[in-house]
């Protein structure tokens, strides 16, 4: 907004790591001149992180939170993507769940913590159900909102040239309300990645969120607490871009404000 | 589960936990916003500062609140405080990234008039800018609301001894009352509704609905 | 602009008829007539100009044309058959925002030819690529166009499909006024190589009678007819000659007349 002159392209590597550098250099001193025993250097982190490579622990560690995450997040969708596009194309059916779904929304994965431990126990199915829950509403919400927002002429369209009410669905609602469906994917990612952690400090014994609180608990080793902790951003960060990727694809990229 | 209810009705728990979930929400929320807001639109206007944090901000982003909790008893043990903390954490970074993007969406033609009129910075910060940014802003707190009531269940359910989250836990530990377990998420679920309704609500006021007109 | 003289239309009617076609929407409670006792007759390859005043009702009418909106009262008919619904052998043509942005202009042209084998399917798209002058863009998506191409590829959208009618709402309302006059040759240049008969909605006097056989006048709301103008001018139109400004003004006049009705 503010643009002195427009930066160049080497400022697009400077600035970061200007402001890494900064970030790192700040939690270096902190740690020396509040003179803590236990919070950890950014040095201690990286052998630290180097140790757990060496312990050959980190990937059977980061295998199992993507597991779960594919688990739970990839059943969503199956089940999410085709109850919301029902429900958007049918308003009168949606009328009737949405009032369920606007409560059962709020309650935090978290919340059902409980009733996922009494149904399958501490374990892995536990942690599946449980991002199948925070993923399942963002997914169904983002359908049902695409779908709504096709605009009236392409249905009408679509009936012009002699279309069934499925074939209208399928070959122009579905793909008008692609963009906003793969938003809505992406979110519910996001948030499947923050359940798996959260999931994984309670009810399991693996992964990577287990790793986290795992390393405080046996030994106090906040050097791996917030190596675990860097692990988890970077690899939210790797999902988030890998799905943006899928926006740039042609057939949608008329969804994301690429018009000339 | 309705009996449930009325047992905590009762001994007053209910409420006293009702409060002591909100009342740190509420600390955990404002403190995030004031700290995050100003700093998104500052970040957000200055294309180099941008430029320079928000590759951190998007490695902090995903990680989940939850997974401060070590972090959170280790500066501020178990209690109010750490409960705060996380809240604070939880909303820091959506905030930040509303105002960013608020700052970012701001037409250019209201940033031209502004300074075709030779305002002065805070002329322009108050007169042009902050009006642009507060719808936005606002939608993005009505965000930011409903994650840190995720937050604070999740918190008290680890992290101290009252408050819903706690109730739920605690329900199911100390002799398997399922039925406070459920009474319990109801709850939960009925205040985040009413949440977001009373933030939607504010949305509407009239004086805020100016970016909403421009269908 | 080189096209053929034709020689001007005899009326002759049957294609399209209305009969007493009346509208009435309700909102708020309210009954709204918008529109009321129309009565119209179109020839088969004849070209129909609507024009009328903002918001009377021209597009209501078009959409009741094309079977998307059901009369209150009297009936459409089509070749004799009752208008019952949106059907492909009658296709519109919106003002904007029409083509399908996922597909390319190759996959909108073919979006009504899925009945048709591989090769005729191909034929036909290339035909219609070339008729509206879009080679070269095959594989283009509308992001990538102009709004005047844009249109073009919506017009061979639905020619592609072999309608009997074509209806247009205000197809160049949103484009330049220099694209406009250009669309408006090419749309002649197409109707005269395939003759269709055509329903164009317009608020520009100008288009109405550069294009039209004849220009239906609606009045306000709720709208009647007013007027039909009957242009006997032949293709090509000199936009100076004494004929077409005679025309012009009386149309404007007629107009003006409907403002105040």
């Amino acid at each position: 907004m503010n643009s002195l002159s427009n930066p160049g392209k080497w400022e697009k590597f400077f600035w970061p790591l200007l402001g890494a550098a900064l970030l790192l250099a700040l939690w270096h001193y902190s740690v020396i001149w509040t003179a803590t025993q236990v919070f950890p250097s950014p040095l201690s982190v990286e052998k630290g992180l180097a140790e757990l490579l060496r312990k050959h622990l980190l990937w059977a560690d980061i295998g199992d939170s993507l597991r779960r995450v594919a688990l739970g997040f990839g059943t969503a969708a199956v089940i999410g993507i085709p109850l919301g596009l029902t429900l958007g194309w049918y308003p009168a059916v949606n009328q009737i769940l949405n009032p369920m779904f606007q409560i059962l929304r709020p309650i935090s994965p978290i919340a059902w913590i409980p009733i996922a431990i009494i149904l399958f126990g501490i374990g892995d199915h536990a942690a599946v159900f449980l991002i199948f829950l925070g993923s399942f509403f963002p997914i169904v919400v983002a359908c049902v909102s695409g779908v709504s927002n096709v605009p009236s002429i392409f249905r009408r369209a679509g009936r012009n040239f002699g279309l069934s009410p499925a074939q209208v669905l399928a070959r122009v609602v579905f793909p008008a309300a692609l963009p906003q469906i793969l938003i809505g994917l992406r979110i519910a990612l996001g948030i499947a990645w923050l359940v798996v952690v959260a999931a994984e400090m309670i009810a399991v014994d693996s992964g990577l969120g287990y790793l986290v609180i795992d390393s405080r608990n046996s030994g106090k080793r906040y050097d791996l607490v917030v190596a675990a902790m860097l692990l988890i951003g970077l690899i939210g960060l790797a999902l988030d871009i890998g799905f943006r990727r899928l926006e740039k694809i042609r057939s949608v990229r008329w969804g994301f404000g690429h018009e000339s | 589960m309705v009996r449930g209810i009325g047992d905590l009705l009762q001994h007053g728990l209910l409420l006293k936990y009702v409060v002591a979930s909100l009342f740190r929400v509420t600390w955990g929320f404002l403190l995030a916003a004031a700290v995050a807001i100003p700093l998104g639109l500052t970040i957000g206007w200055y294309r180099r500062a941008e430029m320079a944090f928000n590759p951190l901000v998007q490695i902090f982003r995903p990680i989940s609140p939850l997974a401060w909790i070590p972090i959170a008893i280790l500066w501020f043990g178990v209690g109010d405080l750490a409960a705060i903390f996380l809240i604070f954490v939880g909303c820091f970074f959506p905030l930040m990234l509303t105002a960013m993007s608020a700052v970012h969406n701001i037409p250019a033609v209201y940033v031209n008039v502004g300074r075709n009129f030779g305002l002065s910075t805070a002329d322009f910060v108050s007169r042009v800018l902050y009006p642009a940014v507060v719808p936005q802003l606002i939608t993005g707190s009505r965000i930011t609301l409903g994650i840190a009531w995720l937050v604070v269940v999740a918190a008290e359910m680890i992290a101290v001894n009252s408050g819903l989250g706690f109730l739920i836990i605690d329900a199911r530990n100390a002799g398997n009352r399922y039925d406070l377990v459920v009474a319990g998420m109801v709850i939960i679920g009925t205040i985040g509704l009413l949440l977001d309704l009373g933030m939607r609500s504010l949305e509407r006021v009239k004086s805020f609905r100016w970016s909403y007109s421009e269908d | 602009m080189s096209t053929e003289a034709v020689t001007t239309f005899p009326v002759r009617g049957g294609k399209l008829r209305m009969e007493h076609v009346g509208v009435v929407f309700e909102r708020d409670g309210k009954t709204v007539s918008v529109l009321e006792d129309i009565n119209l007759d179109v020839s088969d390859g004849e070209f129909i100009c609507l024009v009328g005043p903002s918001g009377c009702g021209k597009s209501t009418l078009l959409n009741v044309m094309g079977g998307f909106l059901w009369p209150t009262t009297g009936s459409v008919t089509i070749d004799r058959e009752v208008v019952r619904g949106p059907d492909p052998r009658r296709i519109l043509v919106f003002q904007e925002r029409g083509v399908f942005p996922w597909l390319t202009v190759e996959g909108n042209i073919g979006f009504g030819l899925s009945q048709l084998s591989r090769m005729e399917r191909e034929e036909r798209i290339a035909h219609y690529v070339q008729m509206v002058r879009l080679q070269g863009f095959e594989q283009t998506y509308p992001s990538d166009l102009s709004g005047g191409m844009k249109q073009r590829l919506q017009v061979a959208r639905a020619l592609a499909v072999n309608p009997d009618i074509l209806y247009l709402d205000e197809p160049f309302g949103a484009l330049d006024s220099i694209t406009r006059l250009i669309m408006r040759g090419e749309l002649l240049r197409i109707w005269q190589s395939e003759r269709r008969t055509i329903i164009f909605v317009t608020h520009d006097v100008d288009e109405a009678v550069q294009l039209a056989d004849r220009v239906v006048v609606l009045s306000a709301r709720p709208a009647k007819i007013q007027d039909v103008l009957t242009i006997d001018i032949p293709h090509p139109r000199n936009i100076s000659s004494t004929r077409y400004l005679e025309h012009r003004d009386d149309l404007l006049k007629r107009i003006g007349l409907a403002y105040t009705a």
